[in-house]
Protein backbone atom coordinates (compact mmCIF):
# COMPACT_ATOMS: atom_id res chain seq x y z
CA UNK A 1 0.00 0.00 0.00
CA UNK A 2 1.03 3.09 -0.56
CA UNK A 3 -0.37 6.89 -0.02
CA UNK A 4 -0.93 9.65 -2.41
CA UNK A 5 -2.10 12.46 -1.65
CA UNK A 6 -4.22 10.86 1.48
CA UNK A 7 -5.38 7.86 -1.53
CA UNK A 8 -4.25 4.97 -0.65
CA UNK A 9 -3.72 2.83 -3.80
CA UNK A 10 -2.55 -0.90 -3.45
CA UNK A 11 0.32 -0.34 -5.26
CA UNK A 12 3.05 2.82 -6.81
CA UNK A 13 2.12 2.30 -10.22
CA UNK A 14 -0.37 4.43 -12.56
CA UNK A 15 -0.75 5.05 -16.26
CA UNK A 16 0.47 8.48 -17.48
CA UNK A 17 -2.59 10.23 -18.88
CA UNK A 18 -3.99 9.78 -22.52
CA UNK A 19 -1.64 6.31 -22.66
CA UNK A 20 -4.94 4.01 -21.55
CA UNK A 21 -8.56 4.20 -22.65
CA UNK A 22 -10.01 1.89 -20.15
CA UNK A 23 -13.39 2.15 -21.92
CA UNK A 24 -12.11 1.23 -25.28
CA UNK A 25 -9.89 -1.67 -23.65
CA UNK A 26 -12.62 -2.83 -21.78
CA UNK A 27 -14.67 -3.53 -25.54
CA UNK A 28 -11.48 -5.77 -26.60
CA UNK A 29 -11.22 -7.36 -23.63
CA UNK A 30 -14.40 -7.57 -21.73
CA UNK A 31 -14.84 -7.98 -17.85
CA UNK A 32 -11.28 -9.57 -17.81
CA UNK A 33 -9.33 -5.94 -17.54
CA UNK A 34 -11.27 -5.70 -14.66
CA UNK A 35 -10.06 -9.06 -12.90
CA UNK A 36 -6.61 -8.15 -14.38
CA UNK A 37 -6.05 -4.65 -14.17
CA UNK A 38 -3.41 -3.15 -15.03
CA UNK A 39 -2.54 -0.14 -12.74
CA UNK A 40 -3.03 0.94 -8.82
CA UNK A 41 -4.15 4.17 -9.96
CA UNK A 42 -6.19 4.99 -13.17
CA UNK A 43 -5.55 8.36 -14.79
CA UNK A 44 -8.26 9.64 -17.09
CA UNK A 45 -7.34 11.14 -20.84
CA UNK A 46 -7.05 14.96 -20.17
CA UNK A 47 -10.77 16.35 -20.67
CA UNK A 48 -11.36 20.08 -21.67
CA UNK A 49 -14.25 22.04 -21.46
CA UNK A 50 -15.17 22.26 -24.99
CA UNK A 51 -15.72 18.77 -27.18
CA UNK A 52 -12.04 18.33 -29.36
CA UNK A 53 -11.35 16.27 -32.55
CA UNK A 54 -8.39 16.37 -32.29
CA UNK A 55 -5.44 16.45 -34.56
CA UNK A 56 -5.57 15.54 -38.64
CA UNK A 57 -4.10 12.11 -39.21
CA UNK A 58 -1.03 10.81 -39.24
CA UNK A 59 -1.01 11.03 -35.96
CA UNK A 60 1.75 8.73 -35.07
CA UNK A 61 5.74 8.30 -36.04
CA UNK A 62 7.95 5.41 -34.59
CA UNK A 63 11.41 6.46 -33.98
CA UNK A 64 14.83 4.72 -32.52
CA UNK A 65 13.19 3.12 -28.95
CA UNK A 66 10.14 5.49 -29.55
CA UNK A 67 7.05 6.80 -30.50
CA UNK A 68 6.05 10.76 -31.76
CA UNK A 69 2.38 11.29 -31.50
CA UNK A 70 0.53 14.26 -32.69
CA UNK A 71 -2.63 13.42 -31.04
CA UNK A 72 -4.31 16.86 -29.98
CA UNK A 73 -6.44 16.16 -27.22
CA UNK A 74 -9.84 14.78 -28.92
CA UNK A 75 -12.30 14.12 -25.90
CA UNK A 76 -15.63 14.89 -25.75
CA UNK A 77 -15.37 17.67 -23.14
CA UNK A 78 -16.36 18.06 -20.01
CA UNK A 79 -20.12 17.81 -19.74
CA UNK A 80 -20.45 14.59 -21.93
CA UNK A 81 -17.23 12.83 -19.81
CA UNK A 82 -19.37 13.43 -16.66
CA UNK A 83 -22.67 12.07 -18.16
CA UNK A 84 -21.02 8.81 -20.64
CA UNK A 85 -17.66 8.33 -19.35
CA UNK A 86 -17.67 8.85 -15.49
CA UNK A 87 -19.87 6.07 -14.58
CA UNK A 88 -18.03 3.64 -16.74
CA UNK A 89 -14.60 4.49 -14.82
CA UNK A 90 -16.39 4.08 -11.92
CA UNK A 91 -16.76 0.21 -12.17
CA UNK A 92 -12.26 0.03 -12.52
CA UNK A 93 -10.98 -1.81 -9.33
CA UNK A 94 -8.71 1.27 -8.34
CA UNK A 95 -8.91 4.86 -7.65
CA UNK A 96 -9.71 7.73 -10.14
CA UNK A 97 -7.63 10.69 -11.02
CA UNK A 98 -9.24 12.80 -14.28
CA UNK A 99 -6.52 14.89 -16.26
CA UNK A 100 -8.13 18.26 -17.01
CA UNK A 101 -6.39 21.18 -19.25
CA UNK A 102 -8.17 24.72 -19.50
CA UNK A 103 -6.76 26.94 -22.54
CA UNK A 104 -7.01 29.77 -19.67
CA UNK A 105 -7.43 29.93 -15.93
CA UNK A 106 -11.46 30.18 -15.48
CA UNK A 107 -11.71 27.30 -17.85
CA UNK A 108 -8.76 25.39 -15.87
CA UNK A 109 -10.62 26.58 -12.30
CA UNK A 110 -14.49 24.99 -13.88
CA UNK A 111 -12.91 21.86 -14.68
CA UNK A 112 -11.37 21.35 -11.66
CA UNK A 113 -14.82 22.18 -9.86
CA UNK A 114 -16.75 20.24 -11.70
CA UNK A 115 -14.40 17.05 -11.83
CA UNK A 116 -13.99 17.61 -8.04
CA UNK A 117 -17.42 17.69 -6.92
CA UNK A 118 -17.91 14.30 -8.01
CA UNK A 119 -17.18 11.62 -4.87
CA UNK A 120 -15.78 9.18 -7.64
CA UNK A 121 -13.17 11.42 -8.49
CA UNK A 122 -10.35 10.69 -5.83
CA UNK A 123 -7.41 12.96 -7.73
CA UNK A 124 -7.27 15.67 -9.95
CA UNK A 125 -4.21 16.08 -12.58
CA UNK A 126 -4.12 19.37 -14.05
CA UNK A 127 -2.60 19.33 -17.86
CA UNK A 128 -0.44 22.75 -17.79
CA UNK A 129 1.51 21.75 -21.29
CA UNK A 130 -1.08 23.97 -22.61
CA UNK A 131 -0.07 28.02 -24.34
CA UNK A 132 -0.11 30.80 -22.22
CA UNK A 133 -2.10 33.38 -24.16
CA UNK A 134 0.03 36.27 -23.01
CA UNK A 135 3.52 34.94 -23.59
CA UNK A 136 3.58 31.53 -26.15
CA UNK A 137 4.82 29.41 -23.49
CA UNK A 138 3.49 26.36 -22.19
CA UNK A 139 2.36 27.34 -19.00
CA UNK A 140 3.77 24.22 -17.49
CA UNK A 141 7.27 25.22 -18.77
CA UNK A 142 6.81 28.44 -16.66
CA UNK A 143 7.41 29.01 -13.06
CA UNK A 144 4.91 31.78 -12.17
CA UNK A 145 2.50 31.02 -15.34
CA UNK A 146 2.21 27.80 -13.01
CA UNK A 147 2.08 29.46 -9.85
CA UNK A 148 -1.38 31.63 -11.37
CA UNK A 149 -2.56 28.84 -12.65
CA UNK A 150 -2.79 27.10 -9.09
CA UNK A 151 -3.57 30.00 -7.02
CA UNK A 152 -7.02 30.41 -9.21
CA UNK A 153 -7.80 26.83 -9.01
CA UNK A 154 -6.95 25.78 -5.72
CA UNK A 155 -9.66 27.45 -3.89
CA UNK A 156 -12.30 25.74 -6.43
CA UNK A 157 -11.56 22.61 -4.77
CA UNK A 158 -10.49 20.64 -1.44
CA UNK A 159 -9.54 17.31 -3.92
CA UNK A 160 -6.04 16.88 -4.19
CA UNK A 161 -4.73 18.66 -7.24
CA UNK A 162 -1.77 16.85 -9.37
CA UNK A 163 0.16 19.62 -11.30
CA UNK A 164 1.69 17.87 -14.41
CA UNK A 165 4.92 19.29 -15.41
CA UNK A 166 6.63 19.83 -18.61
CA UNK A 167 9.70 18.95 -20.00
CA UNK A 168 10.45 22.05 -21.96
CA UNK A 169 10.90 23.77 -19.07
CA UNK A 170 14.23 25.55 -18.39
CA UNK A 171 13.84 24.49 -14.53
CA UNK A 172 11.77 22.25 -14.19
CA UNK A 173 12.63 21.99 -10.24
CA UNK A 174 11.51 25.48 -10.41
CA UNK A 175 8.25 24.96 -11.97
CA UNK A 176 7.34 22.18 -9.17
CA UNK A 177 8.19 24.92 -6.10
CA UNK A 178 5.85 27.12 -7.64
CA UNK A 179 3.23 24.56 -7.94
CA UNK A 180 4.17 23.14 -4.45
CA UNK A 181 4.12 26.98 -2.64
CA UNK A 182 0.55 27.88 -4.72
CA UNK A 183 -0.90 24.59 -3.36
CA UNK A 184 -0.33 21.19 -5.38
CA UNK A 185 -0.59 18.28 -3.60
CA UNK A 186 1.65 16.23 -5.61
CA UNK A 187 3.98 17.16 -9.62
CA UNK A 188 3.93 14.50 -12.66
CA UNK A 189 6.88 14.06 -14.62
CA UNK A 190 7.91 13.97 -17.29
CA UNK A 191 5.49 14.97 -20.66
CA UNK A 192 6.67 14.22 -23.78
CA UNK A 193 9.56 15.95 -25.34
CA UNK A 194 8.59 17.83 -28.25
CA UNK A 195 9.67 16.60 -31.72
CA UNK A 196 9.07 17.24 -35.88
CA UNK A 197 9.55 14.46 -37.59
CA UNK A 198 9.87 14.49 -41.48
CA UNK A 199 8.51 12.35 -44.61
CA UNK A 200 10.84 10.60 -46.00
CA UNK A 201 10.81 11.55 -49.11
CA UNK A 202 8.99 14.81 -49.21
CA UNK A 203 10.65 16.54 -46.09
CA UNK A 204 7.58 17.80 -45.11
CA UNK A 205 6.18 16.78 -41.24
CA UNK A 206 4.91 14.06 -41.33
CA UNK A 207 2.65 14.45 -38.32
CA UNK A 208 -0.87 16.06 -39.34
CA UNK A 209 -0.27 18.18 -35.91
CA UNK A 210 3.10 19.57 -37.56
CA UNK A 211 5.06 18.33 -34.14
CA UNK A 212 4.84 15.66 -31.92
CA UNK A 213 5.09 14.52 -28.25
CA UNK A 214 8.27 12.20 -27.85
CA UNK A 215 8.00 9.08 -25.48
CA UNK A 216 9.04 5.65 -25.13
CA UNK A 217 12.65 4.52 -23.91
CA UNK A 218 14.21 7.46 -25.73
CA UNK A 219 13.03 9.74 -23.42
CA UNK A 220 14.15 7.62 -19.72
CA UNK A 221 17.32 9.31 -19.07
CA UNK A 222 15.42 12.54 -19.01
CA UNK A 223 13.17 11.29 -17.09
CA UNK A 224 15.61 9.88 -14.11
CA UNK A 225 17.09 13.41 -14.23
CA UNK A 226 13.98 15.56 -14.37
CA UNK A 227 12.61 13.31 -11.30
CA UNK A 228 15.23 13.64 -9.16
CA UNK A 229 16.05 17.35 -9.59
CA UNK A 230 12.63 17.71 -9.24
CA UNK A 231 12.17 15.69 -6.00
CA UNK A 232 15.46 17.01 -4.38
CA UNK A 233 13.48 20.54 -4.47
CA UNK A 234 9.91 20.19 -3.63
CA UNK A 235 8.73 18.38 -0.04
CA UNK A 236 5.60 17.34 -2.11
CA UNK A 237 4.91 13.02 -3.62
CA UNK A 238 6.63 13.50 -7.01
CA UNK A 239 4.55 11.04 -9.69
CA UNK A 240 7.67 9.99 -12.56
CA UNK A 241 6.90 8.72 -15.68
CA UNK A 242 8.87 8.04 -18.85
CA UNK A 243 10.49 5.71 -20.60
CA UNK A 244 9.31 3.12 -18.16
CA UNK A 245 9.25 -0.36 -19.62
CA UNK A 246 10.60 -2.52 -16.56
CA UNK A 247 10.63 -3.02 -13.11
CA UNK A 248 14.01 -1.81 -13.07
CA UNK A 249 13.08 1.47 -14.79
CA UNK A 250 10.72 2.13 -12.29
CA UNK A 251 12.84 1.76 -9.07
CA UNK A 252 15.47 4.28 -10.77
CA UNK A 253 12.28 6.37 -10.59
CA UNK A 254 11.44 5.36 -6.99
CA UNK A 255 15.22 5.67 -5.91
CA UNK A 256 15.70 9.05 -7.19
CA UNK A 257 12.62 10.35 -4.88
CA UNK A 258 10.03 9.38 -7.14
CA UNK A 259 6.20 8.19 -4.74
CA UNK A 260 4.51 6.40 -7.58
CA UNK A 261 5.67 5.71 -11.18
CA UNK A 262 3.68 6.18 -13.94
CA UNK A 263 3.65 3.50 -17.25
CA UNK A 264 2.80 5.00 -21.14
CA UNK A 265 4.08 3.72 -23.87
CA UNK A 266 5.33 0.35 -22.81
CA UNK A 267 1.21 0.05 -22.64
CA UNK A 268 1.09 0.09 -26.15
CA UNK A 269 3.23 -2.47 -26.60
CA UNK A 270 1.31 -4.72 -23.99
CA UNK A 271 -1.68 -3.21 -22.23
CA UNK A 272 -0.56 -5.61 -19.38
CA UNK A 273 2.51 -3.41 -19.14
CA UNK A 274 1.62 -1.99 -15.63
CA UNK A 275 0.84 -5.14 -13.68
CA UNK A 276 4.06 -7.16 -15.13
CA UNK A 277 6.77 -3.90 -14.05
CA UNK A 278 4.43 -3.43 -10.41
CA UNK A 279 5.99 -7.76 -9.98
CA UNK A 280 8.89 -6.57 -11.61
CA UNK A 281 9.58 -3.88 -9.00
CA UNK A 282 8.30 -5.98 -5.79
CA UNK A 283 11.21 -8.63 -6.36
CA UNK A 284 13.95 -6.30 -6.96
CA UNK A 285 12.27 -3.74 -3.68
CA UNK A 286 13.44 -7.32 -1.90
CA UNK A 287 17.49 -6.06 -2.98
CA UNK A 288 18.60 -3.29 -0.89
CA UNK A 289 21.65 -3.03 -3.55
CA UNK A 290 18.94 -1.21 -5.64
CA UNK A 291 18.17 1.19 -3.27
CA UNK A 292 22.21 3.15 -2.88
CA UNK A 293 20.61 5.89 -4.78
CA UNK A 294 18.12 6.68 -2.12
CA UNK A 295 21.27 7.36 0.40
CA UNK A 296 22.14 10.19 -2.34
CA UNK A 297 19.33 12.41 -3.23
CA UNK A 298 21.25 14.99 -5.16
CA UNK A 299 22.38 11.68 -7.75
CA UNK A 300 25.77 12.55 -7.04
CA UNK A 301 28.45 10.11 -8.64
CA UNK A 302 30.66 9.85 -5.45
CA UNK A 303 33.57 7.12 -6.32
CA UNK A 304 32.68 5.37 -3.21
CA UNK A 305 29.35 4.20 -4.74
CA UNK A 306 29.21 1.04 -5.67
CA UNK A 307 30.04 1.11 -9.87
CA UNK A 308 28.01 -2.12 -11.38
CA UNK A 309 29.64 -3.54 -14.10
CA UNK A 310 27.84 -1.69 -17.27
CA UNK A 311 26.59 -3.90 -20.31
CA UNK A 312 27.56 -2.40 -23.57
CA UNK B 1 -29.22 -4.55 -33.14
CA UNK B 2 -26.93 -7.13 -33.96
CA UNK B 3 -24.08 -8.12 -31.68
CA UNK B 4 -20.65 -6.22 -32.84
CA UNK B 5 -18.88 -9.03 -34.50
CA UNK B 6 -16.24 -9.27 -32.02
CA UNK B 7 -14.52 -11.72 -30.53
CA UNK B 8 -12.68 -10.27 -27.14
CA UNK B 9 -9.08 -10.58 -26.74
CA UNK B 10 -7.08 -12.16 -23.57
CA UNK B 11 -6.16 -8.28 -22.29
CA UNK B 12 -2.17 -8.92 -21.94
CA UNK B 13 0.55 -10.07 -24.68
CA UNK B 14 1.22 -13.44 -24.94
CA UNK B 15 3.05 -16.06 -27.03
CA UNK B 16 2.73 -18.08 -29.31
CA UNK B 17 4.78 -20.50 -31.44
CA UNK B 18 6.20 -20.18 -34.88
CA UNK B 19 4.91 -23.46 -36.93
CA UNK B 20 6.39 -22.71 -40.06
CA UNK B 21 6.97 -19.61 -42.50
CA UNK B 22 6.13 -20.56 -46.32
CA UNK B 23 7.08 -18.48 -48.75
CA UNK B 24 3.97 -17.39 -51.19
CA UNK B 25 5.33 -15.66 -54.17
CA UNK B 26 6.04 -12.30 -52.71
CA UNK B 27 4.80 -12.90 -49.18
CA UNK B 28 5.50 -14.71 -46.55
CA UNK B 29 2.64 -16.20 -44.82
CA UNK B 30 3.13 -17.29 -40.88
CA UNK B 31 1.59 -19.88 -39.26
CA UNK B 32 1.85 -19.91 -35.60
CA UNK B 33 0.11 -21.81 -32.94
CA UNK B 34 -1.61 -19.53 -30.59
CA UNK B 35 -2.37 -22.15 -27.20
CA UNK B 36 -4.29 -19.48 -25.27
CA UNK B 37 -6.31 -17.29 -27.37
CA UNK B 38 -9.83 -17.63 -28.72
CA UNK B 39 -10.37 -20.13 -31.58
CA UNK B 40 -12.99 -18.03 -32.97
CA UNK B 41 -11.75 -14.52 -34.51
CA UNK B 42 -14.32 -12.94 -36.66
CA UNK B 43 -12.46 -12.58 -39.97
CA UNK B 44 -12.11 -8.95 -40.61
CA UNK B 45 -10.68 -8.69 -36.69
CA UNK B 46 -6.94 -8.34 -36.23
CA UNK B 47 -3.75 -9.02 -34.10
CA UNK B 48 -0.71 -7.09 -32.94
CA UNK B 49 2.40 -8.65 -33.77
CA UNK B 50 5.89 -8.60 -32.54
CA UNK B 51 8.96 -10.85 -33.09
CA UNK B 52 9.48 -12.44 -29.79
CA UNK B 53 13.00 -11.49 -29.84
CA UNK B 54 15.30 -8.97 -31.01
CA UNK B 55 12.02 -5.97 -31.17
CA UNK B 56 12.68 -3.11 -29.06
CA UNK B 57 13.39 -3.41 -25.66
CA UNK B 58 17.14 -3.75 -24.74
CA UNK B 59 18.86 -2.38 -27.93
CA UNK B 60 15.98 -0.10 -28.29
CA UNK B 61 15.86 0.40 -32.03
CA UNK B 62 13.13 -0.17 -34.48
CA UNK B 63 10.66 -2.58 -34.87
CA UNK B 64 9.71 -0.92 -31.64
CA UNK B 65 5.78 -0.94 -31.44
CA UNK B 66 3.83 -4.08 -32.44
CA UNK B 67 2.18 -4.37 -35.94
CA UNK B 68 -1.20 -4.53 -36.76
CA UNK B 69 -2.24 -8.12 -39.19
CA UNK B 70 -5.37 -8.86 -40.22
CA UNK B 71 -5.52 -12.82 -39.60
CA UNK B 72 -5.20 -14.43 -42.66
CA UNK B 73 -6.77 -18.11 -41.60
CA UNK B 74 -7.53 -19.82 -38.44
CA UNK B 75 -7.53 -23.59 -37.84
CA UNK B 76 -8.93 -24.20 -34.22
CA UNK B 77 -7.01 -27.07 -32.23
CA UNK B 78 -9.15 -29.56 -30.98
CA UNK B 79 -9.74 -30.36 -27.77
CA UNK B 80 -10.13 -26.44 -26.84
CA UNK B 81 -6.46 -26.00 -26.96
CA UNK B 82 -6.06 -22.54 -28.99
CA UNK B 83 -6.25 -22.13 -32.61
CA UNK B 84 -3.04 -22.11 -35.53
CA UNK B 85 -3.17 -18.61 -37.21
CA UNK B 86 -1.99 -17.36 -40.38
CA UNK B 87 -0.55 -13.74 -41.12
CA UNK B 88 0.11 -12.59 -44.65
CA UNK B 89 3.05 -10.05 -44.82
CA UNK B 90 5.15 -8.39 -46.94
CA UNK B 91 8.48 -7.08 -46.44
CA UNK B 92 7.92 -3.20 -46.44
CA UNK B 93 9.95 -2.30 -43.24
CA UNK B 94 12.00 -3.44 -40.26
CA UNK B 95 8.98 -4.48 -38.51
CA UNK B 96 7.88 -6.52 -41.44
CA UNK B 97 11.22 -8.06 -41.94
CA UNK B 98 11.81 -9.02 -38.76
CA UNK B 99 9.01 -10.90 -38.76
CA UNK B 100 9.29 -12.81 -41.96
CA UNK B 101 12.71 -13.88 -40.60
CA UNK B 102 10.51 -15.56 -37.93
CA UNK B 103 11.75 -18.98 -38.14
CA UNK B 104 9.70 -22.59 -37.10
CA UNK B 105 9.90 -22.95 -33.38
CA UNK B 106 10.77 -18.90 -32.77
CA UNK B 107 8.29 -17.28 -30.70
CA UNK B 108 5.88 -14.52 -32.34
CA UNK B 109 4.35 -12.02 -29.52
CA UNK B 110 1.04 -11.45 -29.94
CA UNK B 111 -2.38 -9.10 -29.02
CA UNK B 112 -6.05 -10.07 -29.95
CA UNK B 113 -8.22 -10.74 -31.74
CA UNK B 114 -8.98 -6.89 -31.69
CA UNK B 115 -11.83 -4.52 -33.32
CA UNK B 116 -14.54 -5.47 -35.04
CA UNK B 117 -14.90 -8.13 -38.35
CA UNK B 118 -17.46 -8.32 -41.30
CA UNK B 119 -20.96 -8.98 -40.83
CA UNK B 120 -22.67 -11.05 -43.02
CA UNK B 121 -25.07 -9.97 -45.72
CA UNK B 122 -28.73 -8.83 -44.85
CA UNK B 123 -31.90 -8.99 -47.02
CA UNK B 124 -30.66 -12.51 -49.18
CA UNK B 125 -27.96 -10.71 -50.75
CA UNK B 126 -24.78 -12.36 -52.16
CA UNK B 127 -21.30 -11.49 -50.69
CA UNK B 128 -19.00 -10.46 -53.32
CA UNK B 129 -15.41 -10.10 -51.89
CA UNK B 130 -12.64 -7.96 -53.04
CA UNK B 131 -9.13 -7.96 -52.07
CA UNK B 132 -6.42 -5.88 -52.95
CA UNK B 133 -2.47 -6.83 -52.75
CA UNK B 134 -2.01 -8.02 -49.00
CA UNK B 135 -5.59 -7.11 -48.35
CA UNK B 136 -6.40 -10.67 -49.34
CA UNK B 137 -5.90 -11.51 -46.32
CA UNK B 138 -9.06 -11.15 -44.21
CA UNK B 139 -10.85 -11.87 -47.35
CA UNK B 140 -9.19 -15.31 -47.46
CA UNK B 141 -10.52 -16.33 -43.51
CA UNK B 142 -13.67 -14.83 -44.47
CA UNK B 143 -14.13 -16.94 -47.62
CA UNK B 144 -13.08 -19.99 -45.57
CA UNK B 145 -16.13 -19.17 -43.01
CA UNK B 146 -18.47 -18.61 -45.86
CA UNK B 147 -17.34 -21.17 -47.21
CA UNK B 148 -18.12 -23.42 -44.56
CA UNK B 149 -21.53 -22.24 -44.19
CA UNK B 150 -21.93 -23.30 -47.80
CA UNK B 151 -22.43 -20.06 -49.04
CA UNK B 152 -21.07 -19.35 -52.48
CA UNK B 153 -18.85 -16.05 -52.40
CA UNK B 154 -17.47 -14.51 -55.84
CA UNK B 155 -14.02 -13.53 -55.02
CA UNK B 156 -11.84 -11.05 -56.99
CA UNK B 157 -8.11 -10.06 -56.19
CA UNK B 158 -6.19 -7.82 -57.62
CA UNK B 159 -2.23 -7.74 -57.21
CA UNK B 160 0.13 -5.54 -58.90
CA UNK B 161 2.18 -8.75 -60.43
CA UNK B 162 2.26 -12.51 -61.34
CA UNK B 163 4.66 -12.50 -57.50
CA UNK B 164 2.15 -11.27 -55.56
CA UNK B 165 -0.66 -12.63 -57.46
CA UNK B 166 1.07 -16.26 -56.01
CA UNK B 167 -1.48 -15.52 -53.17
CA UNK B 168 -4.60 -16.29 -55.06
CA UNK B 169 -3.41 -19.90 -54.65
CA UNK B 170 -4.30 -19.88 -51.02
CA UNK B 171 -8.29 -19.72 -51.55
CA UNK B 172 -10.42 -22.16 -52.16
CA UNK B 173 -12.50 -21.81 -54.76
CA UNK B 174 -11.43 -19.94 -58.61
CA UNK B 175 -10.83 -16.17 -57.77
CA UNK B 176 -11.19 -13.71 -60.41
CA UNK B 177 -7.34 -12.24 -60.56
CA UNK B 178 -5.97 -8.52 -61.72
CA UNK B 179 -2.87 -7.68 -62.20
CA UNK B 180 -1.34 -3.85 -62.74
CA UNK B 181 1.29 -5.70 -65.59
CA UNK B 182 -0.90 -8.46 -66.63
CA UNK B 183 1.33 -10.99 -65.74
CA UNK B 184 -0.98 -13.42 -64.45
CA UNK B 185 -4.44 -12.90 -64.99
CA UNK B 186 -6.10 -10.20 -66.33
CA UNK B 187 -4.33 -6.77 -66.89
CA UNK B 188 -7.02 -4.85 -65.11
CA UNK B 189 -7.39 -2.87 -61.96
CA UNK B 190 -9.79 -5.26 -59.56
CA UNK B 191 -12.40 -2.51 -59.67
CA UNK B 192 -13.25 -3.34 -63.57
CA UNK B 193 -14.52 -6.98 -62.72
CA UNK B 194 -16.33 -5.65 -60.14
CA UNK B 195 -18.33 -3.24 -61.80
CA UNK B 196 -19.55 -5.99 -64.32
CA UNK B 197 -19.89 -8.11 -61.56
CA UNK B 198 -22.19 -5.48 -59.60
CA UNK B 199 -24.02 -4.39 -62.73
CA UNK B 200 -24.87 -8.01 -63.54
CA UNK B 201 -26.23 -8.51 -60.38
CA UNK B 202 -26.41 -5.58 -57.88
CA UNK B 203 -28.08 -7.45 -55.30
CA UNK B 204 -24.86 -8.08 -53.50
CA UNK B 205 -23.09 -6.79 -50.28
CA UNK B 206 -19.11 -5.60 -50.97
CA UNK B 207 -16.50 -6.78 -48.78
CA UNK B 208 -13.20 -5.01 -49.63
CA UNK B 209 -9.67 -4.44 -48.35
CA UNK B 210 -6.70 -3.45 -49.71
CA UNK B 211 -4.68 -0.17 -50.24
CA UNK B 212 -6.37 2.92 -49.74
CA UNK B 213 -6.94 4.01 -53.63
CA UNK B 214 -8.61 0.86 -54.54
CA UNK B 215 -10.61 1.13 -51.28
CA UNK B 216 -11.68 4.88 -52.50
CA UNK B 217 -12.37 3.25 -55.97
CA UNK B 218 -14.98 0.53 -54.51
CA UNK B 219 -16.37 2.77 -52.32
CA UNK B 220 -17.64 5.33 -54.60
CA UNK B 221 -18.39 2.53 -57.20
CA UNK B 222 -20.68 1.26 -54.45
CA UNK B 223 -22.38 4.58 -53.69
CA UNK B 224 -22.46 5.01 -57.54
CA UNK B 225 -24.32 1.50 -57.84
CA UNK B 226 -26.60 1.60 -54.23
CA UNK B 227 -24.76 -1.08 -53.54
CA UNK B 228 -23.57 -2.01 -49.36
CA UNK B 229 -20.01 -2.79 -48.71
CA UNK B 230 -17.98 -3.24 -45.77
CA UNK B 231 -14.59 -2.33 -45.73
CA UNK B 232 -11.29 -3.63 -43.87
CA UNK B 233 -9.17 -0.43 -43.29
CA UNK B 234 -5.67 -0.30 -42.77
CA UNK B 235 -3.56 2.02 -40.16
CA UNK B 236 -0.56 3.04 -38.72
CA UNK B 237 -1.03 2.02 -35.09
CA UNK B 238 0.54 1.58 -31.80
CA UNK B 239 -1.20 0.06 -29.47
CA UNK B 240 -4.42 -1.95 -31.20
CA UNK B 241 -6.65 -1.45 -28.41
CA UNK B 242 -7.99 2.02 -28.46
CA UNK B 243 -5.37 3.52 -25.67
CA UNK B 244 -3.28 5.83 -28.64
CA UNK B 245 -5.88 7.38 -30.56
CA UNK B 246 -3.17 6.98 -33.10
CA UNK B 247 -5.29 5.38 -36.39
CA UNK B 248 -8.19 7.74 -36.85
CA UNK B 249 -9.90 8.29 -40.25
CA UNK B 250 -12.72 10.04 -40.69
CA UNK B 251 -16.20 9.58 -40.53
CA UNK B 252 -19.85 11.47 -40.64
CA UNK B 253 -19.54 10.79 -37.08
CA UNK B 254 -16.10 12.62 -36.67
CA UNK B 255 -12.89 10.90 -36.18
CA UNK B 256 -12.83 7.18 -35.53
CA UNK B 257 -10.58 4.78 -34.46
CA UNK B 258 -9.48 2.06 -36.77
CA UNK B 259 -8.61 -0.33 -34.34
CA UNK B 260 -11.62 -0.15 -31.62
CA UNK B 261 -14.49 1.44 -33.76
CA UNK B 262 -12.86 -0.73 -37.20
CA UNK B 263 -10.97 -2.16 -38.77
CA UNK B 264 -14.07 -3.14 -40.49
CA UNK B 265 -16.53 -0.28 -41.55
CA UNK B 266 -20.00 0.53 -43.71
CA UNK B 267 -18.91 2.68 -46.38
CA UNK B 268 -21.51 5.04 -45.86
CA UNK B 269 -20.27 5.71 -42.38
CA UNK B 270 -16.82 6.46 -43.80
CA UNK B 271 -16.47 10.81 -44.67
Amino acid sequence: MIDLCGVELNGPILNGSGTFDAIAARRAFGDALLERFPFDCFVSKTITLQPREGNPPPRLWETAGGLVNSIGLPNKGLERFLELDLPQLVELPVPLCVSVMGFDLDELAQLAEAVGARDDVALIELNLSCPNVETGTLVGADPSATAAALEHVRPRTRKPLIAKLSPSAVDPAAVAAAAEDCGADAVSLINTLKGMPLHPVTRQPWLGGRSGGLSGAAVRSVAVEQVAAVASRVGIPVIGMGGVACGRDAADLLAVGATAVAVGTESFRDPAAGRRISAELAAIDASPSQKFLQSNPKGSTSTKLPRPQVEV
Amino acid sequence: MLAEPRTLAPPERRVAEVKRVERVGAYDLIVARDPIGPADPRPGQFYMLSAGERWGGGDGERPYLPRAFSFARVRPLPGDRGADLSFLLEDVGPGTRRLGELAAGESLALLGPLGVGFTRPADGRRPLLVGGGIGAAPILCWDDELRADAVEASILLGFRSAGHAAAAALFGGEPDVCTDDGSAGRRALVTEPLRAELERDPRATVYACGPEPMLDAVRELCRELAVPAQLALEAGMACGYGACFGCVVPTVEGYARVCVDGPVFDAEALA
